[in-house]
C-alpha cells in the first residue's frame, strides 16, 4: 500500500508531555497524512497528549476528516488526550455531526488546550 | 431534522471530493487510498479498506487501509464463484449481523469474513461494474458509534459505484498502458531487425567489391555522425545511417569484373558502373523504409553542388539534404582507403580535396560540420573517437590534422558567409 509523497513541513512545537500540530490553512489528502505523520511520530516520542490546532484552517473537507479520524485511532491506541483547538464554527459543527467530538475536546484557542491539558497532567500527576 | 440536512450536504460536497480524487489522481494506489478517506470523511467512520479483485489469479488485493494499525492483509484469495454471488446481490452486505444471516459466509468466505470481522469491518460493499466484481470496500462503524442508516447505505452505494468505475477506468489504462509498452518493444524489436537486415545487405554489397570491404558501412557511420553534427533529428540521423550502408546496393547489378578491375575502367565500363544509383533506387524504392528518403540517398550519392554529378546532373538544393551527406561520406571514404589501382591518400590531402571541392562537388555545411566532428575528436571532446577508429590508428596525426581542420573550417565558414552576404 502507498505511502503518502513528501511535501512541506509540517509546524509543530512540544512542551514537555505535550506536543502541538499546526493544521494549516487547508486540511486535505497532502497536509492531512503529513499532520498525521507527525502526530504518530510524537506520541511515539512519548508524547500524553496532543493539540491540533486549526486557527489557521479555513476548509476541512471530507478526507481531512478522515485523517483526523485517523489521529484520534493513533492518540486512542496510546491513551492520550487529544484537543482540537481554534476550530472554525463551520468546522467544529462538523466535528461535531460526524461524532469527531466523542473522541477529543474542542477549545477555542491553543492557550486554552494547553490549560485544560496541563490540568489533565497535573491531575494525572496527583493521582500518581 | 437540521442535522439530517447538513449530513446530507456534506455527503454531496464529499462526492464532489469524490469526483475529483478519482479523476486527478494518476497513481493508482494513491487514487484509491484518497477515495478511501473520502468514504471515511463523508460518514465519519473509523476505519476502512479498499481491495481490488484479480480474476487471474483469483484473489483479493488490499490496496488501501485505514485506521487499521499494521493489522490489515496485503491479499486474500477469492475465488471467482464468490465474486459472482456478490455481483448478483450488488447490495451491501453486513458483518455485524453474520450470526443471524447464514448466507454471508456464503459471499465473502468463512476466511475472508473472519478477517474482516476481527478488523472491526461492519459494512462491506461490493464495486461492481458492467456486472463483474473490480473490487471491495470494507468499513468500520461510525465515530458516532450509530447505526449506519438507510441514507448512510445511499452514500456508500453511490460512492461504491463511483470507486468502483475509477478503479475500473485505471485497470483499462493500465491494460492500454501495457498494450503501449508491448507495441514499442514489438517495434524496437522490428527497428533491430530492420537495422541487422540492412548491415547484412550492406556487407553482401561489399562482398561483390574485394577492395572495398566494409566500404557501406564506414560510410553508414561516417553519415551518422555528419547527421548528429549537423543537429538533425535521432529517426533522420537513423534515416541518413541506412542510406549510406545501402548507397551502393545498385551495385550488385553491376559485373563483377567491372567493379573489381585492378586498372582504371573505360568510358563503356564506367556507363555500366554509373548504372548503379539509378539500379539502387529502383531496388530500394518499392520498400517501405521507416525513413521515406532512403531509395533517393541511394539514387543522387553521385549527384554534385555544381550540377556536373550523375545520374540526373542535379544542382544544389535540387539534392536531397541526406543525399548531400551519403556523398560526402562515400567520398571520404574512397579517399581514405586503399583501392586496387591506387594507394589512400596522406591526410592533408584530403584536406585539400575537401577544400577545393566544396561547392562544386560537396555540400559546404556538410563538409563543415564533417571537419568540426573530426576536430572534437582531435580535442578529445567525444569519449568515442568514431572517425578516427574508422579510418585506422596511425592515419590521423592530431598535432598536425588540427591546425589544417580549423583552417579548413574558418575558411569554409568565410566563404558560405561571404556567399550569403552576395546573394
Amino acid at each position: 500500500m502507498g505511502e503518502a509523497p513528501a511535501g512541506s513541513p509540517v509546524r509543530s512545537e512540544r512542551t514537555g508531555d505535550v506536543a502541538v500540530v499546526y493544521a494549516g490553512d487547508y486540511l486535505n489528502k497532502l497536509s492531512g497524512e503529513r499532520i498525521e505523520r507527525v502526530c504518530r511520530e510524537r506520541l511515539r516520542e512519548g508524547c500524553r497528549a496532543l493539540v491540533v490546532d486549526f486557527n489557521e484552517t479555513s476548509m476541512v473537507n471530507s478526507i481531512g476528516v478522515s485523517i483526523l479520524l485517523g489521529v484520534i485511532d493513533a492518540a486512542e491506541r496510546t491513551s492520550a488526550r487529544l484537543v482540537f483547538a481554534g476550530a472554525s464554527g463551520q468546522a467544529a459543527q462538523l466535528f461535531q455531526l460526524l461524532g469527531l467530538t466523542r473522541h477529543i475536546t474542542l477549545a477555542p484557542d491553543k492557550q486554552t488546550a494547553l490549560k485544560l491539558l496541563s490540568e489533565f497532567t497535573d491531575a494525572g500527576a496527583a493521582n500518581h | 431534522m437540521a442535522e439530517q440536512t447538513d449530513k446530507l450536504i456534506h455527503a454531496f460536497s464529499a462526492l464532489a471530493d469524490l469526483g475529483a480524487e478519482i479523476a486527478e489522481s494518476r497513481d493508482f494506489e494513491e487514487m484509491v487510498r484518497s477515495t478511501l478517506h473520502v468514504v471515511l470523511g463523508a460518514l465519519g467512520l473509523r476505519r476502512g479498506l479498499v481491495a481490488e479483485y484479480e480474476r487471474e489469479p483469483a484473489l483479493l488485493r488490499f490496496v488501501a487501509a485505514w485506521g487499521m494499525g499494521d493489522d490489515a492483509p496485503n491479499m486474500a484469495t477469492f475465488d471467482a464463484g464468490r465474486a459472482e454471488l456478490l455481483c448478483v446481490g450488488s447490495g451491501l452486505l453486513n458483518l455485524s449481523e453474520t450470526q443471524t444471516r447464514p448466507a454471508l459466509p456464503q459471499q465473502l468466505g468463512t476466511e475472508l469474513t473472519a478477517t474482516l470481522v476481527s478488523l472491526r469491518v461492519s459494512l462491506v460493499a461490493p464495486l461492481v461494474v458492467h456486472g463483474e466484481l473490480v473490487g471491495l470496500i470494507a468499513l468500520g462503524g461510525k465515530a458516532t458509534d450509530e447505526a449506519f442508516t438507510a441514507e448512510d447505505r445511499d452514500v456508500i452505494r453511490t460512492m461504491a459505484h463511483h470507486i468502483g468505475v475509477g478503479i475500473h477506468n485505471h485497470r483499462l489504462l493500465r491494460e492500454v498502458e501495457r498494450r503501449a509498452d508491448e507495441n514499442r518493444q514489438l517495434y524496437n524489436n522490428l527497428r533491430g531487425i530492420y537495422r541487422d537486415t540492412v548491415r547484412a545487405f550492406a556487407a553482401a554489397i561489399d562482398c561483390k567489391d574485394k577492395y572495398t570491404q566494409g566500404h557501406s558501412e564506414r560510410v553508414g557511420k561516417y553519415a551518422e555522425i555528419i547527421a548528429r553534427e549537423l543537429g538533425w533529428s535521432e529517426e533522420q540521423i537513423e534515416g541518413v545511417a541506412v542510406g549510406g550502408y545501402l548507397h551502393d546496393v545498385g551495385k550488385l547489378v553491376v559485373e563483377r569484373d567491372i567493379i573489381n578491375a585492378p586498372y582504371r575502367i573505360d568510358a563503356k565500363q564506367s556507363s555500366e558502373l554509373n548504372r548503379h544509383p539509378a539500379a539502387g533506387y529502383e531496388i530500394l524504392a518499392p520498400i517501405r523504409h521507416p525513413d521515406a528518403d532512403i531509395p533517393l540517398m541511394a539514387k543522387y550519392h553521385h549527384e554534385r553542388i555544381d550540377g556536373r554529378g550523375y545520374p540526373e546532373g542535379l544542382m544544389g538544393d535540387e539534392i536531397p539534404p541526406a543525399a548531400k551527406v551519403v556523398a560526402l561520406a562515400d567520398s571520404f571514404d574512397a579517399m581514405t582507403t586503399d583501392r586496387t589501382y591506387r594507394r589512400r591518400k596522406e591526410f592533408p590531402d584530403v584536406i585539400e580535396d575537401l577544400r577545393s571541392n566544396t561547392g562544386r562537388q560537396f555540400a559546404s555545411d556538410v563538409v563543415i560540420a564533417f571537419c568540426r566532428a573530426l576536430l572534437k575528436e582531435v580535442d578529445g571532446t567525444p569519449r568515442e573517437r568514431r572517425i578516427t577508429r574508422l579510418l585506422g590508428k596511425g592515419y590521423i596525426e592530431p598535432e598536425l590534422v588540427r591546425p589544417l581542420l580549423v583552417e579548413l573550417i574558418e575558411e569554409l565558414e568565410a566563404r558560405a558567409h561571404a556567399t550569403a552576404g552576395n546573394g
